[in-house]
């Protein structure tokens, strides 16, 4: 890179990509991607490995074709930022046994085709149980309403944003019908885990905006102390994104390992006080699995005892041995989505994907969701091929 | 998904605000946003919950990429079909 002749060409392929691209605004685009790529060649190890923990920050990566800016050396990683793709299979089952128990079972849209040990939600759909998609929980209130005589599960995915969601239709006192089966994950703890995962090496975080909008900035702090790894809170916007690797790469060459909010337009220090307070006083932290990854301590978020008579797991016998008597599907065992959301593979490194394994007939979780890296990388190609550009 | 939607509130009613996204309105809980929220306002919308009024100095940088994903994408865009699906409620995304 250091070469006359290195640099000009590194010149050409950013000149490139930035007008194959379309910026608001070019020119920052430009700076941003120069200072990302200098900053970068400073730290002067390869690779600088950094990850962001949120599908909608793939999704811009890949769909502004961001990817095609970085430099060589720079690996940005999608962590675990899929609350589909971590939802464990036997959260999954528990979800498959209370449908084809009688129960009513809401659950947002995604969740439907995601793999159970040996059945997905949309699997028992088919063979006559009660499956409904919702877009909210209160929509799956609003079920239980129309449903008197029927028991109404909410089958509650998705980070902290989400589950926020779910503890407010709880403390609106909902029929007596409505319970909520909890796969709710909390994301700070999978970060402390990742962190520490040898093959991974992240240097630097890219926080979610919008979930930091609830929690704060502050709640990062703990966490950088304890790894000396900076974190960067970014927005969506190509440019946001841009302006947060700019600053992650220069605390990584810095070593100087803070929290810096570079989306001061949605996030504060303190994050959303009243929807905290709803959260806490519905959910508890406890350990879980993640699927493909590992025991994350704290990760799961659980109904506190107060809430045990809304509490699917308490109100109803789940019976998952009759799932769990057969093999599950051969194909899966090949499935590499956990060293993906761990950030050790690509897509690209897995032999299933874009074959056995694509957006109509998912094998393993990641290509399920419109959040999933696998699915991303099927619709936009994870590195734009833009050599006609240059 | 992490990605909220903004929209501009046309009415408030006992907790609940009509919000205008992009010419679809719809009901918003108000349950959980921090900050009283009046007619004009911009909230940011996830899963039919307003989580944050967004300060009205903010408001064009954040309809910036919304406007960019709705006025661009060819049919089946996922990012593009997440934003068209919190926009329609319809449930058609994940949590």
């Amino acid at each position: 890179m250091d070469s006359p002749a290195a640099l000009a060409a590194e010149n050409t392929r950013l000149t490139a990509a930035i007008g194959q691209l379309k910026f608001r605004d070019p020119a920052l685009a430009r700076r941003l991607a120069e200072t990302i790529g200098r900053v970068t060649a400073e730290i002067g190890r390869s690779p600088v490995s950094v990850m962001h923990v949120c599908g909608s920050h793939e999704q811009a990566i890949a769909r502004f074709g961001l990817r095609a800016t970085f430099p060589k050396d720079l690996n940005v990683i999608m962590g675990p930022g899929c609350p589909v793709c971590i939802t464990d299979m036997p959260e999954v089952d528990e979800g498959v046994a209370l449908a084809r128990q009688g129960l009513v079972v809401a659950s947002y849209g995604d969740m439907l085709k995601v793999p159970g040990t040996r059945r997905s939600l949309a699997d028992a759909q088919a063979e006559g149980a009660r499956v409904e998609v919702v877009y909210s929980a209160a929509q799956a209130v609003e079920l239980a309403r129309r449903l008197p005589r029927e028991q109404v599960v909410f089958f509650a995915t998705g980070f902290e944003t989400t589950a926020v969601a779910t503890a407010a239709v709880l403390i609106a006192d909902p029929p007596e019908n409505f319970s909520v089966l909890s796969a709710h994950k909390y994301i700070p703890p999978v970060m402390e885990i990742v962190a520490e995962m040898p093959e991974t090496r992240v240097e630097g975080f890219l926080a979610a905006g919008h979930a930091a909008t609830i929690t704060g900035w502050g709640i990062f702090e703990g966490f950088v102390e304890r790894h000396g790894i900076p974190v960067v809170v970014a927005g969506f916007e190509p440019l946001d994104i841009l302006a947060g690797l700019a600053r992650l790469v220069e605390l990584v060459r810095d070593r100087t390992p803070r929290i810096v909010n570079m989306f001061p337009r949605c996030v504060t220090k303190r994050g959303n006080l009243r929807a905290q307070e709803q959260l806490w006083r519905v959910f508890r932290p406890l350990g879980g699995r993640w699927r493909g990854i590992a025991h994350v301590p704290n990760g799961n978020l659980r109904l506190r005892e107060e809430w045990a008579h809304r509490d699917a797991r308490r109100r109803f016998p789940i019976d998952l041995t009759l799932l769990w008597d057969e093999e599950p599907a051969a194909l899966a065992q090949e499935c590499i989505c956990g060293d993906i959301m761990s950030g050790i593979a690509s897509p690209s490194d897995c032999s299933l994907f874009g074959k056995e394994c694509v957006p109509d007939t998912p094998v393993g979780a990641c290509m399920v969701s419109s959040e999933g890296t696998c699915k991303i990388w099927h619709q936009y190609g994870g590195l734009p091929d833009l050599r006609g550009a240059l | 998904m992490c990605l909220g939607v903004p929209g501009r509130v046309i009415s408030v009613r006992e907790g609940f605000a009509l919000v205008d996204f992009w010419g679809v309105s719809r009901e918003v809980c108000l349950d959980i946003v921090d900050e009283p929220v009046a007619p004009g306002d911009y909230i940011l919308n996830h899963v039919g919950f307003a989580i944050r009024r967004i300060p009205p100095e903010d408001i064009g940088e954040t309809l910036a990429l919304y406007e960019t994903l709705l006025a661009e994408s060819p049919n089946g865009d996922l990012m593009a079909a997440d934003v068209r699906g919190e926009i329609a409620g319809t449930g058609d995304r994940d949590g």
